[in-house]
This record gives C-alpha cells, structure tokens and sequence, in this order.
C-alpha cells in the first residue's frame, strides 16, 4: 500500500511542478502583452532535452545532479507521507547540495560563480526554513507533518510572522527574480546560464525536474499552515497556495534582480525580524 | 517515440560581425509583437542548451574560431541559421581587409534568411523552417542509430 | 594494579622512555608500540568496566598527594622563569598566586577533608577514554611519519622530536587522569599539566610568532586554572568536599553557584570560548598532529566535559543561563567568521571553536535531550575534526600549501586523500551524518525549554556552517587540470590513520543508534531518572537509509561512467576557450589564464572590527551575569 503511495508521489508530484511551472510561462505572457508558450511547454521542453546527444564537459559533473534528484525525491516522498518535515528539510539540504557542488566539479567560470551565488541562496533562506519547522514544532508539539495538519486549528492563526517570513523567502525556493542569482529560467543572461551553463541534454532535462520537485516541496510548506483537521480546509490550503504563487509570478514580473549583499540582507534581517518577534510572543502566550 | 524538438527549439543568438541592425531584429521577435515564445523558443545564451545557432553579421578573423567552438559546444541535432546578408555572403563588407565572408565559410549554414536588416517576420518564418530542417535531422540521426 | 592506573601511568612513562631515547629509528619503533598500546589499553579498560562502572580510592593518597605538590611547584617555577625570561608577566603572576593557593589549601584545610571516590569510570568516561586513547594514539602513530617530513620541509626549524613526542604522550595520560579522576584537586592537577602541554607544543618551532602564541595560550589557559583553583578552594572550605559528583548532587544556591561559575569560566578558557578564543587561532602555528590532539580532539574537549558534568547545576539557574548565552553567540560569531577564512587550519580552528560553543549550550541548557545531543556532538565532533586536521596536515606536504583555493588540484594529486577529506568536511555537517542529527536534536531540546534566542542563533550558526564547508568541499573535487606534477606521495604513515579516521567516521554514522542506546541513555538516566532517545526509529531508519544510499551510489556509477561514451566539449568561456579548459583568449590578443575562487566576504564577516564587538560582548555577559548572579543570590 505505502509502495504504491511512493510510487504514486514520484510519478505526479513532478507532473504538477510541470504544470504549475507552465502555467507561470503563460502568465507572466499575458503579463506582458504577450501570448505565450502552451501549457504543456516545460514537458516539451523536457522530453526535448532528454532527446538530444550527450556531451561533457568532464567525466564527473553530471554525477552530482542526478544524486540530487535522487535526494530531492526523497525529500518530496517525507513530505508528502506526512513525515518528519525536519528531516525532510535536511534531506533537502543535501540534495542541493549536490547541486551546488555539480557547478564546482565542471570547473568553469559561469558556474563556478552560479554555485557560489546558489550557496549564498542557500545561506540566505536557510534560517527562515529552519525557523519554519521549528515555530510548527512550538505550536503542534510534533515535526510530524500528518501531526500539524490533523490539528484543530491552521498553523496560521499562531504563526502568522514566521509565515510572512516564508512567504518572502519562498521567493528564493522558487527561483524567481528578485532573488534569482544563480541561474534563472528567464532571458536573464547576467552570468550566462549560471550554475547549470555546463550541462546540457539529458542532465538539463534532470535539472528541470529536479526544479519541480522543488516547486512542489515549496507550496507544501505553504500549504501546512493551513491545512487542519476539517477537510474543507485543504482546499482554503490549496486556494491559498494558488494565491501565493500569482503573487510570486507579480513580484517576478514586477522586480530586478538584486544584487547578493541585498539578498543575503533583507533575507537575514527579514528572517530575524519577523520570526523573533513571533516567536518570543507565542513563548508568552503559551 | 514521437520527437518533440519541434515543439521546443532554443535558439543562440550570435552576432559575429554585424552592425546590429539584425540583432535588433532578431530580439524583436521575442518582444509582445511579435513574441516567438508561441513556439516554445527561448533565447538561451548557452550553446550547451541551444538547438538553432541564430548567427548575424559576416565571419572575421577575430571571430572565426569563436563560432566554430559555439557550434561544437552544441548538442545534435543543431541548425545554424544565416540572418541578413552580411552572414549569408559578406554583405556590403564583403571586401573589407577583415571580412573573411559568409558564415558558410566555416560552418555548414542549413538556412539563409535575407534582408538588411532582415525583417522578424522573415525570421519568424526562417525559425519555423528551420525547425522544420532540426526534425529531419532528428529523423535520420534516428534512423542511422 | 589496577588497569584504570596502568592506563594512566603507561603514556607517562611511555613520555619518559621517548625523551630519553635520540636514536630516530628506535624511537620510532618506540613510539608506534606506545601509541599502539595505549589504543588497546584503552579499548581493553572500557570493555572490561563498561557494563559496571567503577569507582576507585587511591591507596597511597598522602604519597601521591606529595608528589603532586611537587610537581605543581616544579611546574610553577618553570613557568615563571620562562615567563620572566619572556617579558610575559601575566604568565608569571596567574601562576605565581594559584600554586602557592593551591599548596596553602592542601596543607591546611585538605586534611580535614576525605575523598572517597578519587577515580569514577561511568559510561560518559567511557566514551571520554576512547576518544582520548583512540584518537590520541591515531594521532602519535601518524606523527611520526608527519614529522619526519615537517623537518625536511622546514630545516631552519630547530630538531627537537623526542621533545614533541614526549610531550604528547604526556598530554595524553594527563589527559586520561582528567576525564577518569572525580577528585577536584587531581583533575586540577591534570588540567594544569595539560595547560603546559599545550604550551610546550604551541612554542615548538621557537619562533618569535611560536613564542608569542604559546604564551598567550598559557596565560589564558593559566587564568582559567587560577579560577579553577579558587573554585576548588571555596568549595573545599565551605563545603567539606572534593568531589565532584558530591558536587553536582548539592541544591543551586549562591554559595554553590559562585565556585560553579569560577569552573564554567576555567572550562570556557581551556575550550576556548568567547571572549578567551585567540589562543586557539593562534595555536594554529604548532605542528599539525598537536593541533589535531590538542586544540580540536581532545584538549578542548576537557572543558566542554566539565560543563557536561556540571550540568544538574546549569540549565535554568543563573549561571546556566550565563554559559548558555555564551556559547550560542560564540557558535554564531565564529561561523560567520570562518566564511572569510582561506587557510585551511584557521577555518578548521573556527569550527572548532563554533562547534565546542554548541556543544556549551546543550550542556548548559542543562536538559535530557540537549545533554544527549552535546555528547554526540562531542563524539562526532572529536572523530570527525581530527580526520581534517591530518588529512590538511599530508595536503601541507603535498601540494606545499594549506590554502583552500589551493586544494583544487588535490584530486589530480592525490585522489585518496581528497576523498578522505570529503568524508571528513561531510561528517561536520552534512545529514545524514553524526553532526547533523546531533544539531537536530539540539533544536528540539532548545525549543523544548523556550529557549528562542539559541534556537535562532543555531539557525543563523547552521546556515553559515553550511556556506564555508561547501565551498571548501567544492574546491576539492574540482579536479582542475594543472600542468605541475607535484611529486610527493602519500605514506602509509600518514595514510593509515587517516583511513582508520575515515572509517570511524562513517561507522560511528551507522553506530549512533547503539552508542545511544548502550552508553547514552544509561548515563542520562543516571543523571536525570529517566531517559530516552530524543528521535524516532521511523527517523532512525530513514537516515540509516540515507547514509547507505551516499554510499552505495557513487559506488554505483562507476560501471555507467565506463560504458557512457559521451562526447567530450570544452567549457564554454564564451566561445574563447584556447583549447585546454584551462586559458583562454583574451583581450589586445593575450590569452589569460583562468583563476577561480572563492567567496569570502570579507568586509562583513573578516572585519576586525566584528571581532572586536564580540568580544566585548562575551565580556559583557559575564560580567553583568556574574553580577546579576551574585545580586539574585543575596536578596
């Protein structure tokens, strides 16, 4: 039973980070006066790339993507069985990692400069996806996702600063401007193609997926503030999870990027800030 | 298995010798007016995950070298498309101390589209050709496998 | 006689034997069998007393008592020769009060006094005396290959290794006698020997840079004894005791609180908190096998053991709250400051520091989980930092440089070493890995007791963590393609230790379960009347999985690595690669070579001027803690 619920998880969560991807391309279109690719377009895209000739740079740096999906699946499968969500982050953790240390491994200037711009990322939102576990874990006394949704009330109502500061840094999970140092699906040339320039065909086409794993993991930690024990209120989860993405496709439209001092600043005072503040009044009214 | 490089071709953009005129026109098509993300083309700056080699401007000898390892650092199958004149003969630079000539002196151009500069209409219609050439290709690669 | 005093007595001996023989090649047959010997000694002293534990009496107390004395008079004066010689006065005058203190104290008042228990062996000694024998004797074994070729590399360095090798091994039974002896006087006694040590180790190359650092080490570390020692009076006058486990067993009032807090603060020194951490980083010019030893494995670790054991008497009280402060803002600030860190053994140092500041705060937060995780961080802290330290003591010889943006080509050079390091900067902090699970757990526990403030300072403390060993983990398999061919190989002196090192490192990975179970939970039940493992086995397994899923992939691939024949493109310097991914062409013509780097960012994390505020306010935390403490104390 719990193998076909693996399997079930693998097989569509990225057909949904595909989708929800697509649906950010024909948006953002319409955005801009424009018509925009077919919905369907990043799977295109994807089964193109899985169909074109392989080439290396060196023998080793495609190793390390592929061990990424491997562990960003993993992390999708904790998630949505309802597992330990700060496992389930470590787990996250590791993957990009491996991500990062892809771009180091091909030796080459614009991803050399990706991966150090994807560890200050990683640098920046860390404290504020740490501090999201930890504040579910002060209000529901459990890490256990099925624990978190299955209370009384949505995680909200006690943690409204901690999800303020997720909203911002989610952001950053999503890879979207203004916080889109390190590679960016857009035209935005600045470091070439960043941290994935050297990679191509098959281990580009494992890169995207990777990507919607991570959309995907991303609108769950949404979604747990506002899921309860009511099952009316999943789809309030899953209406706000929507709302939350228009509003990252308005602010990817809406900004340039910044550069990485500002990144890592508004990410770390922003994360300190709201976070602090609700947490040292929530130890008050406990 | 049905190929889906017709439904998701990205192109490099290059511009070898040109006066931009082509250039111009090329980023044209990406604009709303004309917008040739329809397509699924995105302007990647990065031979590793480009399908159409877009190129403007005539082969110099600065140049030369450059274009030939874009086009290596390409994965098959690959298109090079000749925008404008000056890539397609020299243009009017033809007998300048530096132009070595067309582009098809060091890569096998598979379309040319004319014009000084030439219109984003015509290289719409090019790309699409062109796009049509990348599934042949991709057919016989498949067939000689 | 019992084993517990031959596994302390055989490495002092051992010590004397070393220093007296200055034949090379029988003193290195001589110390590979002492290392060799401690290691099992101690393997064998854990097996035979695990399941009962022990508590010893010395027999002959007055004799041993004597010789003590004279030994810390012996010591004393040494110290304050030197220090006069020097121009170092504050050596001179912390050492010139806490001895006489101290003999003043035995002959009066310690008279009165009766130990029963001078030597207690429980599971938490246990683990002490495999980390210290272990470890210790890994250590010795490879420095003897290591110093062989530190002489050839450096000849303006004056010879002297019998001396170094002496000193080690005394450290080492002095550091035994530490973690065994429950016996305040006796362990003050060894951490004052081990002081010397480090002192004796710092100064080896007799440099002026040596010299300066070995003496501030010393100081410190000898303010930290004085502070030691009128603990130790203050509770051997007001209490009638020398014991530390009668100690921790008495109620948290002022008169109790004020000598614990004395020992807080000579275990912050020796552990090298803040503001007392610039004698580690400048410990850093010693030879890499007592860097390794002392300042990252074991030493160090004497202080953190101290709060460990002091912990019934942290956690809520005043003082508690005091070290816990301390600790979490030493981990924060000296993360941030590895990140601007090139040399490999500063960032090594800062970590050390950083990861001892956490292993205070568990202590101190003084809770059930948080003591479980501060000893699993000390555990895996212990295996994984010495691996780094030798595994950057061999690159040292074989690239010539301990820089980091320097180890790209270690692949190339010498592809066994820079896996065994990799191990090594995993084990520190990636999951699944002994250090993550032990932050992991450390989170919960501060949380569990309403601790924000540290919640958010690991927070913070993670993600910097994170930042410097990737980038240092992505400079070593860069595998960048230089044309030198550095022609020194990789010993089996040097090898040996490193792969054991490497292999502790995984297996205590997969062996964390038990040592919980078998050694942790006992101890905390001792402790605290009940305990139990701070995760689920649902999450147990699930890292399990993970550590043998990094495992058994890279393995895995090897087969499809030699059947995929891909082609092969240059790295895309915009189209200007000259050819060998290595220049490319340039402006005017030139062709330039490529130089990649790192970030170090500089002007937020390097700033003196950070350094400095820090400092200021550790100090300002005792101080106004002390006084808080003191003021709580009386009304």
């Amino acid at each position: 039973m719990i193998i076909l619920k693996i399997i079930a998880i693998i097989i569509l969560a990225p057909v949904i980070g595909g989708l929800l991807t697509g649906m950010d391309r024909v948006i953002s279109a319409r955005m801009q006066g424009r018509f925009g690719p077919p919905l369907l377009q990043p799977f295109y895209d994807v089964f193109k790339l899985l169909q074109k000739e392989s080439i290396e740079v060196n023998m080793m740096h495609r190793f390390y993507v592929y061990i990424s999906l491997i562990f960003v699946i993993f992390t999708t499968v904790i998630m949505l069985l309802g597992g330990d969500i700060l496992l389930a982050i470590f787990v996250l953790t590791l993957g990009s990692i491996f991500f990062v240390l892809g771009g180091y491994a091909s030796n080459s200037p614009y991803s050399l400069v990706g991966s150090e711009r994807e560890l200050l990322q990683m640098m920046a939102y860390e404290p504020m996806v740490l501090l999201v576990s930890v504040g579910l874990y002060y209000v529901d006394k459990s890490f256990y996702i099925t624990q978190i949704i299955s209370s009384k009330m949505p995680a909200i109502i006690y943690l409204p600063g901690v999800f303020a500061g997720l909203l911002f840094i989610l952001t950053f999970k999503l890879r979207k401007s203004p916080f889109d140092l390190s590679m960016s699906h857009h035209g935005h040339q600045e470091i070439v193609k960043g941290i994935t320039t050297e990679y191509s065909g098959k281990d580009l086409a494992v890169i995207e997926i990777t990507h919607w794993y991570e959309t995907v993991i991303a609108f769950v930690l949404v979604y747990i503030f506002f899921a309860t024990a009511s099952n009316f209120s999943h789809f309030i989860a899953i209406g706000v999870c929507g709302v939350v993405y228009l509003l990252e496709i308005i602010i990817d439209n809406a900004f340039a990027r910044v550069k990485w001092q500002m990144a890592l600043k508004s990410a770390w005072i922003v994360t300190g800030i709201l976070a602090a503040v609700n947490l040292i009044v929530l130890s008050f009214i406990k | 298995m049905k190929k889906f490089i017709k439904k998701s071709p990205w192109i490099l953009h290059y511009d070898g010798s040109s006066c931009n005129g082509c250039d111009i026109e090329v980023l044209a098509c990406l604009t709303p007016l004309y917008d040739v993300e329809r397509f699924g083309v995105i302007n990647t700056g990065n031979p590793k995950h480009a399908d159409i080699l877009l190129i403007t401007g005539s082969v110099n000898e600065q140049n030369i070298e450059v274009v030939k390892q874009l086009y290596e650092q390409m994965a098959e199958p690959k298109v090079v498309v000749a925008i404008g004149i000056c890539a397609a003969t020299g243009g009017i630079f033809a007998d300048c101390y530096n132009i070595i000539g067309g582009v098809n002196k060091v890569l096998p151009v598979d379309l040319y589209v004319p014009g000084c500069a030439a219109r984003p209409e015509a290289i719409i219609d090019g790309v699409v050709k062109a796009i049509e050439i990348l599934e042949k290709k991709q057919e016989t690669a498949r067939v000689k496998n | 006689m019992n084993l517990v005093a031959i596994l302390m007595l055989f490495p002092l001996i051992a010590s004397g034997v070393i220093f007296l023989v200055r034949n090379d090649y029988a003193r290195n047959v001589i110390v590979r069998i002492s290392a060799c010997i401690t290691g099992i000694l101690s393997l064998v002293v854990v097996y035979v007393n695990f399941k009962q534990g022990l508590a010893l009496s010395f027999k002959y107390e007055h004799i041993i008592d004597y010789c003590i004395m004279a030994a810390s008079i012996l010591i004393a004066v040494y110290v304050i020769y030197t220090g006069m010689k020097n121009k170092k006065y504050f050596a001179v005058v912390f050492a010139a009060v806490q001895t006489p203190l101290m003999i003043w104290f035995e002959l009066t008042y310690k008279h009165g006094i009766e130990i029963h228990n001078d030597i207690i062996f429980d599971k938490l000694s246990a683990i002490m005396v495999l980390i210290v024998g272990l470890i210790g004797s890994l250590i010795c074994l490879y420095a003897v290959g290591y110093m062989k070729w530190y002489h050839i590399h450096h000849d303006e360095y004056k010879e002297r290794k019998s001396f170094f090798f002496a000193v080690l091994f005394l450290f080492i039974s002095a550091m035994t006698g530490l973690v065994l002896s429950n016996s305040l006087t006796f362990m003050y006694f060894c951490w004052e020997v081990t002081s010397l040590s480090s002192f004796l180790l710092i100064g080896y190359t007799k440099t002026e840079e040596a010299k300066n650092n070995a003496f501030r080490a010393l100081t410190i570390n000898l303010g930290g004894g004085l502070a030691f020692a009128v603990a130790v009076v203050m509770i051997g006058i007001n209490f009638k005791t020398l014991e530390l486990s009668t100690l921790i067993n008495m109620k948290p009032e002022l008169m109790v609180l004020i000598p614990v807090f004395l020992l807080a603060i000579a275990a912050l020194t020796k552990s090298a908190q803040l503001p007392f951490s610039s004698w580690l980083l400048g410990a850093m010019v010693a030879p890499t096998p007592s860097s390794a030893l002392l300042h990252s494995a074991t030493m160090v670790k004497a202080g953190v053991y101290l709060i460990i054991r002091l912990a019934p008497l942290l956690g809520t009280t005043s003082v508690g709250r005091i070290i816990t402060l301390i600790g979490s803002v030493t981990f924060l600030v000296t993360s941030l400051f590895a990140i601007s860190q090139s040399d490999a053994k500063k960032i090594l140092a800062y970590s050390t520091i950083a990861n001892l500041g956490l292993i205070v705060t568990c202590a101190s937060t003084g809770t059930q989980e948080s003591l479980w995780a501060a000893i699993l961080l000390m555990i895996f802290h212990s295996v994984s930092k010495s691996l780094l330290f030798l595994s950057v003591g061999s690159t040292e010889h074989q690239i010539g440089s301990r820089n980091v943006e320097d180890m790209d080509i270690l692949m190339n050079v010498s592809r066994r070493l820079s896996l065994y390091m990799i191990i090594g900067i995993a084990g520190m902090f990636l999951a699944p890995f002994g250090m993550l699970i032990s932050k992991w757990v450390a989170m919960k526990a501060f949380i569990d007791s309403d601790n924000i403030l540290t919640v958010m300072i690991l927070a913070y403390g993670s993600a910097a963590t994170l930042f410097y060993w990737t980038k240092w983990m992505g400079k070593l398999i860069s595998n960048a393609n230089r044309k030198e061919k550095i022609e020194h190989s990789f010993h089996i002196d040097e090898e040996f230790p490193i792969f054991i090192q490497a292999a502790l490192t995984v297996v205590s990975c997969f062996a964390f379960p038990l040592i919980s179970k078998y050694a942790l939970v006992p101890f905390l039940s001792g402790v605290f009347g009940q305990a139990t493992i701070p995760i689920d086995t649902s999450d147990v397994k699930i890292m399990l999985i993970m550590l043998s899923m990094l495992i058994i992939l890279p393995i895995s691939f090897s087969p499809i690595y030699k059947k995929d024949k891909r082609r092969i493109v240059p790295i895309y310097m915009a189209g200007e690669n000259a050819g060998d991914n290595e220049n490319f062409h340039g402006a005017m013509g030139v062709t330039r070579k490529v130089e990649l780097r790192n970030w170090y960012i500089d002007n937020y994390f390097g700033n003196n001027k950070f350094y400095f505020w820090s400092n200021i306010i550790a100090v300002a935390i005792l101080c106004v803690g002390a006084a808080l403490m003191i003021w709580g104390g009386i009304i």
